[in-house]
């Protein structure tokens, strides 16, 4: 079965607990990322309105906390994510998830493995 | 306080929470290998007395590996701001300073000349000096330079029962953090801050049958998210609008908030108070205000309704800058939101009129009825917090007081504070006058990075009068750098005992305790390092008070008992409780001391009208005053410093000056950043990333440009509180604290005619772009700082 991370980027706030908190689970360097912030905005829109959204990108180096999801645990951004944004699960759950609410954001990230 | 008082808060899990957690775990429990300690952190690293939920993972060998949110807590739930994520990386720091430390007077400003002393060593040199400089000077001479959010930082009892001196200062231009605010809320409603109600005291949240969900949320001159201000845990925030709570924002930057808000009022910086007055004159005029709440419990509404007539939303929409038709929308939205929320931060605080512009929100929260009602202002109850601004001052200051330095020309702000004003602080370490200053402490303060304001005056003046200086912290920083003579550690959170009340414990939400996990270095917390002191250099006066240890002391100031620590020792347990609550209290008699019903004014009523204000010689009722520099008042000096200039916005990966040195933070935020907007960037040549000179009348500094319509093309923003740890700690470069720091544009000696309030958010400048680029180089920072850990 394939897991994934489903994002509500409407309320994703761009704390960036979920970079940090990957980093200290994985003890990755500075200058790598095991999710990576990426920011849209603010730029004007023809209503006089913004546009602004910030969303969490896994990246090569993201396994989906395989050692946390095993026992059970939900991957460290998750468990950190402050604005309560992020949900770990398998793809079919989490798609049922995203087609009740717009502005979410699926991601299926092929595992990584570290060196051991 | 009864004993079941502190009971264990029941956890509310998020939805997003695995079945395979910790829910309903000890205090302190084993998990695969590991004993994993659950605490409420407070400092240091600095914060503001959130205490968030933390699980310490300690290995066998004694050595903290892990960190991770503690899902019972039941207002954070788990989730963690990047600071308390890679705190093993500041415990750890090999920057850190784990011992205490000597320094001669004329090598001041010279990194590689302290030497590590045992404790007994510095005892004896602090209590020579000590007893010297009091025979030769007074008490009065010492100075105790206070910071702000850390535990620290509001300790009075060094001022009072360790040095016993009445010049204890926070040294921030106007105190222009918080108090303003308090001050304004004092004087107007009797109690301390008015709160937006979060449901953090309620048993099941904002399930709870008691809570009503905020229809409306306003946030003025506030960013809650980054900042998690006074201990108000900021997400939650979000946990409302995700249930349906509609934001107004009030701020002169494009923020993500604002990008979510249905209406953004983004005025020049400084105009609030104008802003403030139309929106109470669209209520009153058009009379959607609580006319019951209004009837019975205000006292001078038909004053302030005359009053802020002068106001029309069309004049003020001139002044500030925005569309009427927003002032009109915002008004009546708020005023028809039952019930509504106000949060207001320190932009409030930040100008001179900052007083008024507090008044002007209070008036806002009480005639719509919002006062101590539940989704509408928290209000604390009489006989609330722990009194720790008094404490000892009596037994420990005395008839001093009389030589607070300012508290004949500003009483209001000395009394309400117990505080030396700072404007006057500062012109009497320069002059000597009224007494010359000799002796000084840091008490969780980097000043000359972050809260003084012309920094290099402070950073000369202390240098030139101090015989004798103490700095007090977990890592050097520039200010101790450059004028200190001892240096004493300090413990971190994971290290220490220690409760913390939210919000400093006047409108409390939760209660959370602190479990010491780990032994790292010689440091004392804060709480212990007042009783160390105090004992030897006060001996008389603290075995008056007998305590048996410093744990009694620790138990005796913040829970109010003496049972040499082991009351402690059995609450600390229940690890996070959430303090009673009670909601309209002024009809139960629970807000005055006399217990009768009403305010706890001299009217009895929220005072519109304040008779306080007037009293002490100021205009009873809110007034509006342009910023003391701008386009307005300014017009000449415009064409020099043709931009406003606004400061100190926050960011998550810091904590004002700290945090520099850890590389999992500084890499989120590596360089001080200056906002322009632009068509501006455009027009004076500055690309994205480009460093920028920063200038007006009263200073410079460099930053790096980031071109965004966040401001807009009137306004440039600048970051506070920068200094470069990996940089060259010796004088003049002082790890770079002068390069980059924007107070160096701001004045002191600008506050309001109570002492209160300095123009911080509201200047003018000019830029331009600099060939050179200051980058922070990160493999410096990772190499120096990070790789260890
Ligand atoms: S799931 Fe784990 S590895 Fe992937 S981004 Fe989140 S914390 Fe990093
Ligand atoms: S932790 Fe959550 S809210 Fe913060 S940046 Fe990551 S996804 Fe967004
Ligand atoms: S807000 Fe303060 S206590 Fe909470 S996680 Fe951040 S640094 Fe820690």
């Amino acid at each position: 079965m394939a897991y994934g991370l489903l994002i509500d980027y409407e309320f994703c706030t761009g704390c960036q607990s979920c970079e940090v908190a990957c980093k200290e689970e994985h003890s990755i360097p500075v200058g790598q990322w095991g999710i990576h912030l990426l920011d849209d905005g603010p730029w004007e829109c023809a209503d006089g309105r913004f546009n602004w959204n910030k969303i969490p990108v896994p990246t090569r180096l993201c396994d989906l906390c395989e050692q946390r999801t095993q026992q059970g645990k939900q991957p460290s951004c998750v468990h950190h994510c402050l604005a309560g944004v992020m949900q770990y699960g398998s793809v079919e759950e989490l798609a049922k998830q995203l087609e009740k609410k717009p502005d979410q954001v699926l991601f299926v990230p092929k595992t990584y493995r570290y060196a051991q | 306080m009864s004993d079941d008082y502190y009971k264990k808060a029941k956890a509310i899990p998020l939805p997003t929470l695995s079945e395979v957690n910790d829910l309903g775990k000890d205090w302190r429990y084993q998990d695969d290998g590991y004993t994993v300690t659950r605490t409420c952190p407070w400092s240091p690293p600095g914060c503001h007395p959130v205490g968030c939920g933390l699980k310490l993972y300690v290995d066998a060998d004694g050595r903290l590996q892990k960190v991770e949110g503690d899902e019972n807590h039941p207002v954070t739930q788990g989730r963690l701001c990047p600071r308390c994520i890679a705190l093993k990386d500041y415990v750890y720091n090999p920057a850190r300073i784990l011992h205490p430390m000597k320094r001669h007077r004329e090598d001041r400003g010279k990194a590689d000349k302290w030497q590590r002393i045992t404790w007994d060593e510095a005892f004896d040199i602090i209590k020579k000096e000590y007893d010297r400089i009091v025979a030769e000077y007074g008490r009065e001479s010492i100075a105790i330079f206070s910071g702000t959010g850390r535990e620290g930082g509001t300790m009075n009892p060094y001022g009072s029962m360790v040095f016993g001196t009445p010049n204890k200062c926070y040294t921030q231009s106007g105190y222009a953090c918080y108090t303003p605010r308090l001050a304004a809320a004092v004087y107007v409603t009797g109690a301390t801050y008015a709160e937006w109600d979060n449901a953090g005291a309620l048993p099941d949240r904002w399930d709870d049958e008691r809570y009503e969900l905020s229809e409306v949320i306003v946030l003025w001159g506030k960013q809650p998210l980054d900042s998690n201000p006074d201990g108000f845990f900021g997400h939650s925030l979000i946990d409302a609008m995700r249930r349906g709570s509609r934001i107004i924002n009030i701020d002169p930057r494009v923020t993500w908030l604002s990008t979510r808000s249905d209406i953004h009022l983004q005025l020049r910086p400084g105009t609030d108070t104008a802003l403030g007055m139309a929106m109470l004159h669209v209520i009153i005029s058009e009379g959607l205000y609580d006319k019951d709440f209004v009837e019975y419990w205000c006292y001078g509404f038909d004053e302030l309704a005359e009053r802020v007539a002068e106001m029309p939303p069309e004049k003020a929409a001139e002044i500030c800058g925005v569309a009427v038709e927003k002032i009109y929308a915002a008004a009546r939205m708020y005023a028809k939101a039952k019930p509504a929320g106000l949060l207001w931060g320190l932009a409030v605080d930040q100008k001179t009129n900052g007083m008024q512009n507090g008044q002007v929100i209070i008036s806002l929260q009480a005639i719509t009825g919002n006062l101590d009602r539940p989704g509408g202002q928290f209000l604390p109850g009489a006989g609330s917090g722990h009194n720790e601004l008094g404490y000892g001052y009596d037994e420990g200051v005395g008839e001093l007081k009389a030589k607070m330095i300012g508290i004949d020309q500003y009483p209001a702000y000395c009394n309400m504070i117990l505080d030396a004003q700072a404007d006057m602080m500062l012109k009497a370490l320069e002059t000597g006058d009224p007494f010359p200053l000799k002796m000084c402490m840091y008490q969780g303060n980097n000043l000359m990075a972050c809260t003084s304001m012309e920094p290099k005056r402070w950073h000369d003046a202390i240098i030139k009068t101090m015989d004798f200086s103490i700095g007090i912290d977990t890592f050097m920083n520039p200010s101790v750098e450059a004028s200190c003579d001892i240096f004493l550690p300090l413990k971190t959170v994971a290290e220490r005992e220690g409760t913390v009340f939210t919000h400093y414990a006047p409108c409390t939400v939760t209660a959370g305790f602190m479990h010491k996990a780990i032994e790292v270095g010689e440091g004392f917390s804060d709480m212990e390092m007042v009783y160390e002191l105090g004992t030897r250099l006060r001996p008389e006066l603290w075995a008056k008070e007998g305590f048996a240890n410093s744990k009694e002391f620790i138990e005796h100031f913040r829970l109010g008992k003496r049972e040499h620590g082991a009351y402690f020792d059995k609450i600390s347990q229940v690890v996070v409780s959430q303090v009673p609550v009670d909601y309209y209290k002024y009809e139960k008699g629970m807000l005055r001391a006399d217990g009768g019903p009403g305010f706890a004014t001299p009217t009895g009523r929220v005072e519109l009208w304040s008779t306080a204000f007037n009293q002490f010689g100021e205009d009873p009722l809110p007034y509006y005053a342009e910023p003391e520099f701008g386009p307005v008042t300014t017009p000449e000096l415009m064409e020099q410093y043709p931009f406003v200039l606004t400061t100190g916005a926050r960011t998550s990966a810091f904590f004002h000056s700290e945090h520099r040195q850890i590389a999992y933070l500084r890499e989120l935020h590596p360089n001080p950043i200056t906002e322009i907007n632009p068509q501006v960037a455009k027009r004076l040549n500055i690309t994205e990333g480009q460093w920028v000179r920063v200038f007006n009348q009263f200073g410079e500094c460099v930053q790096k440009a980031h071109i965004s319509p966040i401001v807009d093309e009137n306004t440039i923003h600048s970051e506070h509180a920068w200094w470069f740890p990996e940089e060259d700690g010796n004088e003049p470069n002082l790890y770079g604290v002068f390069r980059s720091n924007i107070n160096n544009l701001i004045p002191n000696f600008h506050m309001g005619k109570l002492g209160f309030g300095a123009p911080g958010k509201c200047l003018i400048c000019n830029i331009e772009p600099v060939a050179k680029n200051y980058d922070t180089n990160m493999d410096l920072v990772w190499e120096k700082f990070g790789k260890l850990v």
